[in-house]
């Protein structure tokens, strides 16, 4: 008998509906996210507007839709940045180790010495504002640390005898790397991406919050989550509504990786 | 001769490694081996651990390359077979792609061709047909090292390099491996470099033993002649423990 395994099921459950969400915004939503409506500034939450209006008397609803379409843009592809490009580099340091593990692995270190979020900072001064730009930036500031997960997972599996059997079958050494190690090593990366993912979140949340970043026409949770903090006692909706979206944009992914982590490999 | 598969001259090998203080130093572990190995023939190696079984096998298998002397290897690349087959069979992976996964590499056969000689070799060990779409873990001990015999075999080597191969498998599977090397000698002519610690093992299956002893080979006779006659000491003090 198999327990269920509710993480994963709510986990799903939850992420489904918020992608759903942030799809259907990006196709339609109740209001146009921008448009002022002088007469229902500051709306409490009601059926015309579910989530309330701002002061300026934009639907908030239409808003969070759009921004949580931008926030999981960005985390996810700095998950992807990190994901890969560490994958690569921990694949290529820990089998082979030497002198490229040294070379490397400085220069990973020289990248995670810096606070991360000021990196990221300077990053995206440099590059300039835009989506874009913070997501290269936050990628960048991600490599390091799967590249070190994903070295010790290779490190360990380099001595195992089914690499030494796949060496024996003259298996390539791309092979070896991707085909047969890697895949025994998805559980560790595999929860390493979902807590990556639900960081990006956040440190997405927090650049926009400082307003570093995104720009205000295309505001993301974080963005209006600073946005909303003023008026957080006229319409604490707004923050509420933000807020929500991020819980279960984060729990969802959270509950995903708790979840695979717990079932039996 | 024309029947050699793997001929060992002269052979010394060591490895280097770093010490406490970061210096590299020089391991030398095997001096001055030399071997014939004959097709069709069982050739034992025993010795106690450290003395450079494990080495010599890096060495015939091209996985190290730090030696001087010659091994001339007449055939294919020989193929290996693990003490513990859960570690040399990848375990993400069912049986049936480990299986397949030379015949993936060498790339000459397409798939179904690759799916007929996988379900032959799996006959060939005497595995059940089902197994393929199960993982190693999903296996007993002895169905996992029919199964890394067959990934040996379906490569078609001449020669097998078998380290510890039953070792880790109680006495009534023991024999059933033993029984199928056996029978793969008898019909195709194959030849096995068998490595044990088990002096009774080695004496039901091979043909010839060769005795080392701290990177030496200090016996190497026939089977019949090493255990009713043993020349030194080393032997008959192995012997005598074995007992």
């Amino acid at each position: 008998m198999k327990k269920r395994n509710y993480f994963l099921i709510f986990g799903l459950l939850i992420s489904t509906v918020v992608v759903l969400f942030i799809l259907l915004g990006y196709f339609w939503t109740p209001y146009d996210p921008m448009k002022m409506n002088g007469a229902v500034r500051s709306s409490a939450p009601s059926l015309a507007h579910l989530m309330g209006t701002d002061k300026f008397g934009r639907d908030i609803l239409s808003r969070v839709m759009k921004g949580a379409g931008a926030s999981f843009f960005v985390a996810f592809g700095t998950v992807l940045i990190g994901t890969v490009v560490g994958t690569v580099v921990g694949a290529l340091t820990g089998y082979f180790g030497g002198w490229l593990d040294e070379v490397l692995m400085r220069f990973n270190d020289a990248l995670s010495a810096f606070p991360s979020f000021l990196l990221a900072l300077v990053l995206v001064s440099v590059l300039g504002p835009g989506r874009r730009h913070l997501l290269l930036a936050l990628g960048i500031v991600f490599i390091p640390s799967y590249a070190r997960i994903v070295r010790t997972e290779f490190k360990r599996a380099r001595s195992q005898n089914y690499v030494k059997s796949a060496q024996i079958m003259g298996a390539g050494t791309a092979r070896i790397l991707f085909v047969h190690i890697l895949p025994n090593i998805w559980p560790v990366l595999l929860s390493a991406i979902t807590i990556g993912f639900n960081n990006a979140v956040l440190a997405e949340a927090a650049m926009s919050y400082l307003g570093i970043g995104v720009s205000p026409d295309e505001a993301s949770l974080g963005y209006m989550l600073s946005d909303s903090q003023a008026y957080l006692s006229v319409t604490p909706w707004y923050a509420l509504g933000a807020g929500l979206v991020i819980v279960l944009l984060i729990l969802g992914v959270g509950l995903i990786g708790e979840g695979l982590q717990r079932k039996d490999i | 001769m024309s029947d050699l598969v793997l001929e060992v001259r002269n052979l010394n090998a060591w490895y280097r490694e770093t010490d406490a203080r970061g210096r590299r130093i020089r391991h030398d572990v095997l001096y001055d081996v030399s071997f014939e190995l004959h097709r069709g023939e069982i050739l034992g190696l025993v010795g106690e651990s450290g003395t450079g079984k494990t080495t010599l096998v890096r060495n015939i298998l091209g996985l190290v390359d730090t030696h001087t002397g010659e091994i001339v290897h007449y055939t294919k690349r020989p193929q290996m077979i693990f003490q513990d087959p859960l570690s040399s069979l990848n375990p993400a992976y069912t049986v049936g792609w480990i299986l397949e996964e030379p015949l993936r590499i060498y790339g000459k056969y397409d798939a179904p061709e690759r799916k007929r000689r996988v379900a032959e070799i799996v006959e060939l060990v005497g595995l059940p047909a089902d197994c393929v779409t199960r993982k190693p873990r999903e296996l007993s001990g002895g169905q996992r090292q029919r199964v890394s015999i067959g990934v040996a075999l379906i490569q078609k080597p001449s020669l097998i390099i078998a380290d510890e191969p039953v070792s880790a498998l109680d006495v009534t599977i023991q024999r059933q491996i033993l029984e199928l090397m056996r029978s793969l000698r008898d019909e195709y002519r194959l030849s096995f470099l068998f490595i044990s610690h088990d002096l009774n093992v080695v004496y039901q299956l091979c043909d010839r033993v060769m005795v080392m002893k701290k990177g030496r080979i200090v016996e190497q006779n026939t089977v019949a002649e090493l255990f009713s006659n043993p020349r030194e000491e080393y032997t008959k003090t192995l012997l005598a423990a074995a007992d």
